[in-house]
Order: C-alpha cells, then sequence, then structure tokens
C-alpha cells in the first residue's frame, strides 16, 4: 500500500470528522440538554454556508465573512427555538421530528428564494488557496489544513467550556440531570436558548468552512444531518466525547472506505460491480456500524452518566 | 336573483367554450426539466431557451398555436415519471420534450410512448434508448450520451496522452460517459471512480482526488453536469493538480459553470479545453440569433443546454407546421421530425437510423470574450457527421 | 352508530365512487392519483398500526414499501431478460408472496434489534436499516442502482388485469378496506390490548407477565408484511421502482401521513394519505416553490392540530 496516500486520506477522513463534529456537538448538546430532536440542524448548516458566501462576495473577504456570518446564524437558532422548539419541548419525539421536518423545507425554499437554485461559489484569500508540501509526495491543499485546524480549535474551545466555565457546568448538569438544574433556581429557559444559539452557530461554522470546497448549495444540510445524527448515536446522546470519537471514527471510515473499499471488492468480484457497489457499499458501511453499536450498547458508546 | 344566477351560469358556460376551442387547434408541448433543488440552475436555463424560441416563433407553428406547460422533476426518476403522467394524461401534451437526466429519461419513457404521444430528448442520451429500446416516436436534439467522451478520447489519442484517470457521477449518463471515453482511448486506464449522485450528491471529491493523482496517470477525465462541476474545478486547483494531472473534461466546464467561476475569479479555468457538440462562437445565422437574444435577454451566456433546448423546440415547430397543425396522423407527424427541416443552432442537422443526431463535435476552449466574460470558442473539429457505437443495435 | 362510523363509512364511500367518475368523465389522472393515495394509505394503515396503537416511531417504514416494491419488480426483471430462473415469474401471487415474505423477514430481522432500544435509539435505529437496503439497492448494478428500474410487465393475477387502471385502483380499495379491517381487528383483540397498554405504561404490562418484547415485534413484523404488499402494489402501480423510495424523507412523508390524519385512529392515516397527495399536488401545480407552504402547514399542524384531522372531526372532544 501506498503510505504517502494512506497519510493523505487519514488527513481528508480527519477534515471530515471534523466537521462532522462541529454539525454533531450542536445536535448532541440540543438534544442531551433540551432533549429536542432537531433534524433543521442540517439547515442551519446550510443557512451559515449561503450567509457567508454572500457575504464573501459583498465585502470580497472570507475570514470577515465568517466573523460576521457566525451571529447570524446564531440569531437564526435563536429564532427556531423561540418559535419552534420552545413549544415543543414538552411534547414527544415523534412532533418534533416532524415540525423539524416541516422546517428544513421551509429553509430550503427560503434559500431557493432568496439566493436563487445555482449555489455560490466562495473565492478563498490566495494564502489558503494553494498547497502545502509536508514531505516530497505529501501536498495537501492549505485549505483543507485550515479546516483541520479550525475543527480542532472548535473542539478544543468547547471542551474548555464545558469542563471550565459556569455555563459549561449548566450544560454538564443539564445534560445529565435536568430536572434538578430547574430545581436549582437556574434560568433554564435562558440556558435552553443558549444551548440552541451555540449549536447553531458550530453548524453554520461548519456550513462556513465547506463552502470554499463544495459551494453552498440547497439541501447540503440534508446529507449531513443523518450522517451527524448517527454519530450523536453511536457516542451516546448528550456526551461531547462521544461525539467526538464518534465523529473522527465516522470521517475516516467514510473516507478510507471510499479510498480503498473498490479494490478490495475487486478482488472477489468483477471490476464494473466493484466499481459500482463499492461506493454504495462504503456509504453503508457507517450504518451497519451504528446498528452494531446500538444492538450491543443501546446507549451508545459513551452515554452521560446517570440519566 | 333567479336571472343573476343564470346569466351568471350562461357566462360560465361561454368561458368553458371558448378554451375549449382554442385547445382544439393548440398544439401543446410538456417540457420536463429540473425546476428545483441545486441542478435548477440546468432546468432555468433550458427554460430560459425554450422561452425564448417561443418568442422567436411568435408562439405560432405557422397557423398552429403553440402552449408549453413546464413540468419539474426534481432531480429524481420517480418524481420525473409522475410529472411526465401528468403531462400526458392530465394535460393531454402532443409532445413530451426535455430532461436532463438519463435515468429520469428512462423511467419517463415509457408513459409518453405507450401514449402514442411523441418523446424529444434535450439533453439526455442514455444508451439504452439509441440502442435496443430506441422508438419511431423518439427523437433527440441533443447527442448520445458516448458520444461527446469519445470525441474527447480521440482528442486525448492526438494529444498522446498514455494513462487516464475516470471520475464521473454513480448514474446511467456517468457510466455511458466513462464507457464512451474507454471505448475510444488507446493508453492505459489507471483507474475510475464513480460517485454519489442525485439530490444528495458527493460534492467534496478529496478522497478521490488523491487517487487519480497517487494512480500516476497523465490525465484526468471527469463529468460533473449542473454544479458540482464548479465544485469539482475548485477542489481540483486546490489540490494543485494543475501541472501534475491535466484535466480533460465534458459537461462540466460551460456557459453554467463559468459565470460562477468568474464570480469567484477563478481564473485557473481559463485555458481548460472541452469536447461538444456545439458552441456560443458557432458561424451561423440561427446560433447568431440565438446566442445575441440570449444575451439581451437574460444576460449571459447560453450554456449546451439551453441551445438543444432551443432545438428541441424548433425541431417541434418545424414539424407542427409542415402537418399544418393536424396532429391526427402521427405517421405524418412522425415523418416531418425524421426530416429535421428546420434552422440548428449547430447548423447543419440531421437524424440517424435511430433517430439521434449525425453531428460534428467540437474541441472548445475557455477564452474571455471581448467585454471580459469567460465562454468557449472553438479550436478544431474532432469528429465530423459522427454516428453513435448503439445505432446498429437499433431495430426500427 | 356513532358520528365517527358514519363519517368514517362516508370518507370510504367517496373515495370507491370518486375516483371510477373521474376516469369516466375523462380525468384519467385523477384516477391514478386515487390509486397512488390509495396504495400510500394501505402503508400508512401499517405504519398506524406499530407508530399509533404501538407508540413505536419507525422512521425506516419506506424501506418495506420499497423492498415489496422491488420483489414485483426484480422477478419480472429476470422474466423478461433472463438470468436467476429461479426468480424470474410475472405471477403474481408468486410475486405479492415474495414481498410479504421478505418484509416480514426483514421486520423479524430488524425488529429484533430494534427494539432492544428505546426512544430517540429507536427512531435512529430503524431508519438506519433503512438507508442500509436503500445503499444496498444502489450498489446492485443489475437492478439499476441509483438509475432504478422500470417494470415492463404488471404481475398477473387471475381474473385481474392490472393494466386497466380502474382494475388496479379497485384491487388497491379492496386491500384497504381489508387492511384496516384487520388492523380494526388486531387492535381490539388481547394482542392490540397488550400493545397498547406497553405505549402507555410499559412496566405495568411486564408486571402484568407479558412479555412486551414479543408482543411488539409481532406486531412490527406485521406491520413489515402489510407494508410490503402496499410496496408490490406500488411497483405494479408505478411501473418503475428506484431505491428514492426508500429514502429517509419518505419515511418521514408516512409518518407525516399518520399524523396528519391522526394516529391511532381507523381512518386517520387514510385522510392523511388523501390530504398530503392532494396539497402536493395541487400546491405543485400553483408553484415550484410548494415546499414553503408545505413545510410551514407541517410545523403549523404539529404546533395547533392535536390529533391531527380526526381531532378536528371530533371536535376536539378527545
Amino acid at each position: 500500500m501506498d503510505l504517502s496516500l494512506f497519510v493523505i486520506q487519514f488527513l481528508n477522513g480527519l477534515q471530515l470528522g471534523l466537521l462532522l463534529f462541529l454539525v454533531a456537538s450542536g445536535l448532541t448538546l440540543v438534544f442531551g440538554i433540551l432533549d429536542f430532536v432537531n433534524l433543521a440542524h442540517g439547515a442551519l448548516y446550510m443557512l451559515g454556508a449561503f450567509v457567508c458566501a454572500w457575504l464573501t462576495q459583498v465585502l470580497g473577504n472570507f475570514l470577515l465573512a465568517v466573523l460576521l456570518a457566525l451571529p447570524v446564524t446564531a440569531v437564526a437558532g435563536l429564532l427556531v427555538e423561540r418559535f419552534i422548539a420552545r413549544p415543543l419541548y414538552a411534547r414527544d419525539h415523534l412532533d418534533h421530528v416532524l415540525a423539524t421536518f416541516g422546517l428544513i423545507l421551509v429553509i430550503d425554499t427560503l434559500v431557493h428564494l432568496v439566493f436563487g437554485p445555482e449555489g455560490i461559489a466562495v473565492p478563498l484569500p490566495d494564502f489558503l488557496n494553494g498547497q502545502i508540501r509536508l514531505t516530497e509526495t505529501l501536498v495537501i491543499p492549505s485549505f483543507r489544513l485550515m479546516i483541520i485546524g479550525a475543527g480542532l480549535a472548535a473542539a478544543a474551545g468547547l471542551y474548555w467550556m464545558v469542563t471550565h466555565t459556569r455555563l459549561g457546568m449548566l450544560i454538564r448538569a443539564g445534560a445529565s440531570n435536568r430536572t434538578m438544574v430547574s430545581a436549582l433556581g437556574v434560568d433554564i429557559e435562558r440556558l435552553f436558548a443558549l444551548v440552541f444559539a451555540l449549536g447553531a452557530a458550530l453548524a453554520g461554522l461548519a456550513g462556513m468552512l465547506i463552502a470554499p470546497i463544495t459551494e453552498a448549495s440547497i439541501g447540503m444540510g440534508n446529507n449531513i444531518i443523518i450522517t451527524a445524527f448517527v454519530v450523536i448515536i453511536v457516542g451516546g446522546i448528550g456526551s461531547m466525547k462521544g461525539a467526538f470519537i464518534a465523529a473522527l471514527m465516522i470521517g475516516l471510515i467514510d473516507t478510507l472506505g471510499r479510498s480503498y473499499l473498490d479494490d478490495l471488492f475487486k478482488l472477489v468480484m468483477s471490476q464494473d460491480a466493484a466499481e459500482t457497489s463499492a461506493p454504495a457499499i462504503s456509504a453503508m458501511l457507517i450504518y451497519i456500524i451504528m446498528a452494531v453499536v446500538l444492538a450491543l450498547r443501546p446507549q451508545g458508546l459513551f452515554p452521560p452518566k446517570a440519566r | 336573483m333567479n336571472l343573476n344566477g343564470f346569466s351568471r351560469l350562461a357566462m360560465v358556460a361561454a368561458m368553458m367554450a371558448a378554451p375549449a376551442q382554442l385547445l382544439a387547434e393548440d398544439v401543446k408541448i410538456g417540457f420536463v426539466t429540473t425546476l428545483t433543488t441545486g441542478a435548477a440552475v440546468i432546468g432555468n436555463d433550458m427554460k430560459n431557451a425554450v422561452d425564448l424560441a417561443m418568442d422567436h416563433l411568435g408562439g405560432m407553428a405557422g397557423e398552429t398555436r403553440l402552449e408549453v406547460i413546464y413540468g419539474d422533476d426534481q432531480f429524481a426518476p420517480d418524481a420525473g415519471k409522475q410529472v411526465t403522467d401528468k403531462l400526458v394524461k392530465q394535460d393531454n401534451v402532443d409532445f413530451v420534450a426535455g430532461y436532463i437526466w438519463s435515468h429520469v429519461l428512462l423511467a419517463s419513457r415509457k408513459s409518453v410512448l405507450d401514449a402514442g404521444k411523441f418523446l424529444i430528448s434535450a439533453n439526455a442520451g442514455p444508451s439504452q434508448i439509441a440502442g435496443k429500446l430506441c422508438d419511431p416516436h423518439f427523437f433527440s436534439t441533443s447527442w448520445q450520451n458516448d458520444q461527446t467522451p469519445m470525441a474527447m478520447g480521440e482528442v486525448l489519442n492526438r494529444q498522446g496522452v498514455q494513462s487516464l484517470y475516470i471520475m464521473a457521477p454513480n448514474y446511467a449518463a456517468g457510466k455511458d460517459m466513462a464507457a464512451g471515453v474507454e471505448r475510444v482511448f488507446e493508453g492505459e486506464i489507471k483507474g475510475k471512480d464513480l460517485t454519489k449522485w442525485g439530490a444528495d450528491a458527493q460534492l467534496d471529491f478529496s478522497a478521490e482526488l488523491a487517487k487519480a493523482k497517487a494512480s500516476g496517470a497523465n490525465g484526468l477525465f471527469v463529468f460533473y453536469p449542473g454544479a458540482a462541476g464548479g465544485a469539482f474545478i475548485k477542489q481540483y486547483h486546490q489540490a494543485g493538480l494543475k501541472d501534475v494531472l491535466p484535466l480533460y473534461s465534458v459537461f462540466t466546464v460551460d456557459g453554467l459553470s463559468l459565470p460562477k467561476l468568474q464570480e469567484a475569479d477563478f481564473s485557473g479555468v481559463l485555458g481548460s479545453k472541452t469536447t461538444n457538440q456545439w458552441d456560443p462562437s458557432l458561424d451561423n445565422e440561427a446560433n447568431k440569433k440565438f446566442v445575441s437574444d440570449f444575451k439581451a435577454k437574460y444576460g449571459g451566456y447560453p450554456s449546451f443546454y439551453a441551445a438543444q433546448s432551443y432545438d428541441a423546440i424548433m425541431l417541434i415547430a418545424s414539424a407542427v407546421e409542415a402537418v399544418g397543425g393536424d396532429m391526427s396522423d402521427p405517421d405524418a407527424v412522425q415523418a416531418a421530425l425524421k426530416s429535421a427541416d428546420f434552422a440548428s443552432v449547430r447548423g447543419d442537422f440531421s437524424f440517424g437510423s435511430n433517430n439521434m443526431p449525425v453531428q460534428d463535435f467540437f474541441l472548445r476552449e475557455v477564452v474571455v470574450d471581448a467585454d471580459g466574460t469567460w465562454t468557449t470558442k472553438v479550436v478544431e473539429t474532432v469528429y465530423e457527421d459522427h454516428v453513435d457505437s448503439y445505432a446498429a443495435e437499433c431495430k426500427m | 352508530m356513532t358520528r365517527m362510523t358514519w363519517i368514517t363509512l362516508t370518507v370510504m364511500a367517496l373515495l370507491a365512487v370518486l375516483p371510477p367518475v373521474f376516469f369516466w368523465t375523462g380525468n384519467a389522472f385523477y384516477l391514478d392519483l386515487a390509486t397512488r393515495l390509495t396504495i400510500l394509505a394501505i402503508a400508512a394503515v401499517s405504519l398506524n398500526l406499530i407508530l399509533g396503537y404501538g407508540g413505536l416511531v419507525s422512521f425506516g417504514h419506506a424501506a418495506c414499501l420499497g423492498l415489496g416494491a422491488y420483489a414485483v419488480g426484480i422477478p419480472a426483471h429476470h422474466w423478461l431478460y433472463g438470468g436467476m430462473d429461479a426468480l424470474a415469474t410475472t405471477n403474481g401471487f408468486v410475486q405479492i408472496g415474495l414481498a410479504v415474505a421478505i418484509t416480514a423477514l426483514f421486520a423479524l430481522v430488524t425488529g429484533a434489534v430494534c427494539l432492544r432500544t428505546r426512544g430517540v435509539y429507536f427512531i435512529m435505529i430503524t431508519m438506519a436499516f433503512a438507508q442500509m437496503v436503500y445503499y444496498l439497492i444502489v450498489s446492485i448494478e443489475e437492478y439499476g442502482g441509483d438509475d432504478g428500474l422500470v417494470i415492463d410487465t404488471r404481475s398477473e393475477l387471475p381474473g385481474f388485469n392490472l393494466d386497466d387502471p380502474l382494475q388496479l385502483f379497485a384491487l388497491a380499495y379492496v386491500s384497504l378496506v381489508v387492511v384496516m379491517l384487520v388492523v380494526r381487528t388486531i387492535v381490539n383483540s388481547r394482542f392490540g390490548m397488550v400493545l397498547q397498554g406497553a405505549k402507555g405504561n410499559e412496566e405495568r404490562m411486564v408486571t402484568l407477565g407479558f412479555n412486551v418484547y414479543l408482543y411488539r415485534l409481532v406486531a412490527y413484523v406485521i406491520s413489515g408484511a402489510i407494508c410490503g404488499y402496499a410496496g408490490a402494489l406500488l411497483g405494479n402501480f408505478t411501473t418503475f421502482i428506484s431505491p428514492e423510495m426508500m429514502d429517509w424523507a419518505r419515511s418521514g412523508e408516512l409518518m407525516f401521513m399518520v399524523i396528519l390524519g391522526g394516529a391511532a385512529t381507523t381512518l386517520g392515516p387514510v385522510l392523511g394519505s388523501a390530504a398530503f397527495i392532494v396539497l402536493e399536488e395541487f400546491l405543485g401545480r400553483l408553484t415550484i416553490y410548494w415546499h414553503l407552504p408545505f413545510g410551514l402547514m407541517l410545523i403549523g399542524v404539529v404546533l395547533f392540530v392535536r390529533g391531527g384531522l380526526m381531532g378536528l372531526l371530533r371536535g376536539g372532544k378527545e
């Protein structure tokens, strides 16, 4: 096996995993603390991408656009929390799924109306547009390295916040015992709104980071949301650590599956059959993993203690 | 009161009678394309071209009024078939035209032909319909999927490219495109990746690009139509492959991706080459009028999708005019369509034995035009009067 | 007879009479719409058994629908194009039997795993299994992969010609009525009481000595098999099948039909699928942006209309 190719694919998998983590961390927060199933979390990811892409075109600066787009997606998250999620906290998960399913349709169509169907390409500043030569054969696009860096930084920031701040303490407490937190006289409504906005901003950030690669496009959120759900289910709902490990695992499995599965399949079937089935089977892998994990550990790999 | 009710009834009756009279003379064209999802960028371009064709015709084919009813396939074969059923059964159209996607066309084909209507593809050209599933009532104003990549394969041979890596979406047309280039290309195929397609298509090609580079191939052949094209081109350049692994694409760099790439100031795409049967710079009267009026009306160059859609409407109009708007004799309409007596934007136009066009294929290059807009121009003619490879399988 | 019984009989009578009238007055398309509606109603009724009465929120029911359709498509494909002689047939009994058997088996195997989980884990694991089937079909080149499969010849049943849209509708309609009666009988039986009891209070049922897991599994299998039957009809109706039929969004639509009409009611799923199909068709004609009003309505129904359309018809008494 070609070692440098493997290293590059590993980095590609890491990049995908970290993006997944950004989306999944917000999802698992909202899910774990608010007990709210938000299918429209992916729509916020798309919204982040579109707002950032549009701002980049207007301002001519990608980094500035990211800084401005973050609060915008946070506010979008606040609005969703206030008008859709809050009235539904007391209801069962089925109602959450259906209402946020409706919200996906609404946001997708609104984006189509506002920005048109074609999506928006995002120009990068020159220093991010090139490649970085790690060794003679190891060349990786600088922007992908930046995604890895930004993802790791966000993960570290989240870790610090959860373990060292008052908000983080409330989040941890909320994830393991919600009634107790509200009994302690904490303004639970404000905490919920904050968590929702934070989750939206994280998802939005992921969208902004991927937009220069894939462009902002309608429906991009629907691709990632299901995978993000797989991540938080495998990791254990409400667990940041679980989301992080599961996201990296799924990102790596998906990328390495796409890289090596067809070669593997060619050993046992015809070339044509292998070329058609390999991408599909590698897409299937993550669901197989989820089913196996749930069959063996119905609460996921790292369930938060004492629910 | 009573009188009021009576007169109202009379009015309603008159209103219902009036369109009924018109309907008897109108010829209706159903036009199926993608109007939602990201792929709507293609659909809108086709719709614009159809509207322009209707403008140029004044809505008339000779003495007969034409009416176009659009249908949205939502980028999915089952939705495409459903909307085709509606056009055929409820709107009772005489022609169903359009179809970007090969799998949508394959799914919808039976609904149109079984009802005795005419099916005109303005883009999709799956091998099956050119060969075994050919039908006298099916015509194409585009190409058979394999042809454009075959022309590219020919270019690769002429340029002496030794080995190739292939990337395409995993659906009917993607497989045909790969088959087309493989049929003609004489060098070695180092590897091939088919990626997930549809409304939730894969748009991050990092793993595949890394594989392509590691394969050591001399060239990379890709087919990524619509929005995916722009995304692919950017990642290709971000990965720094321009000098290591030259790109040879079909239907990827076009009138739809270029404006977006220009907006993002992505000059890496200038100079890249692609094959096609049409180009905005083709020198004939119909094309000049089409391109300049399209630019005037919509503010940008038409894509090849638009050109083919324009031709589809012009072909239908020519046939309707030839039979004097009388749709009662399908054989006469069929013969009129087959004679292809209209001014195509690609110049000479004729149908082969399987009702696919017999046409030239050009090598095109991305250039900056006099106004500073990015577009393509013809470099050379690769194939003259090319007949697709499935015509022999068609028994008709 | 109660008011609800009257409403149910009226709706079912309208559904029987209107479509043929449309057909005879030259609106064949509306008959097709009614056939689609009726077939999806069967699927919704089957989902209602586990979702409405059993409280088991399956987010992967579309997999059964798709498997049922492929159980018709694959034998027909081999019958026409050769290969796999053991499978090749156009015999409707074999095809439909296959559809029911395969989906029952699928529900048995996946249900055995899924039912070990609770709440949102159950929602997600049912979806995961559906996605696996989706990608499995995508991966099989022979059956068209992502492009789907055109069914060139419909199932052959003695005395029925499914190529005739009226007969196909009649078959779908009769099936719907039978399925509604079957589900109603199940629900009102001792078995159904246990199932509903476990939805409200699982521990009490366990304490009473019932093997709740087993009861749920049986219900899950019955539901899957009925949905597979609906899939076989759907394949015969559309004559085109693709993995798209099993997408998670389609499972979401089936759930929506049940909730919109009113979960845990006999007529609810039928009303829900009718409302869904009619809205989709007519909003879609008005604007390509029909997802916007549709989505808003979906949110509105969840937020403000408890008990769905049946709740409205009852006059909010419950």
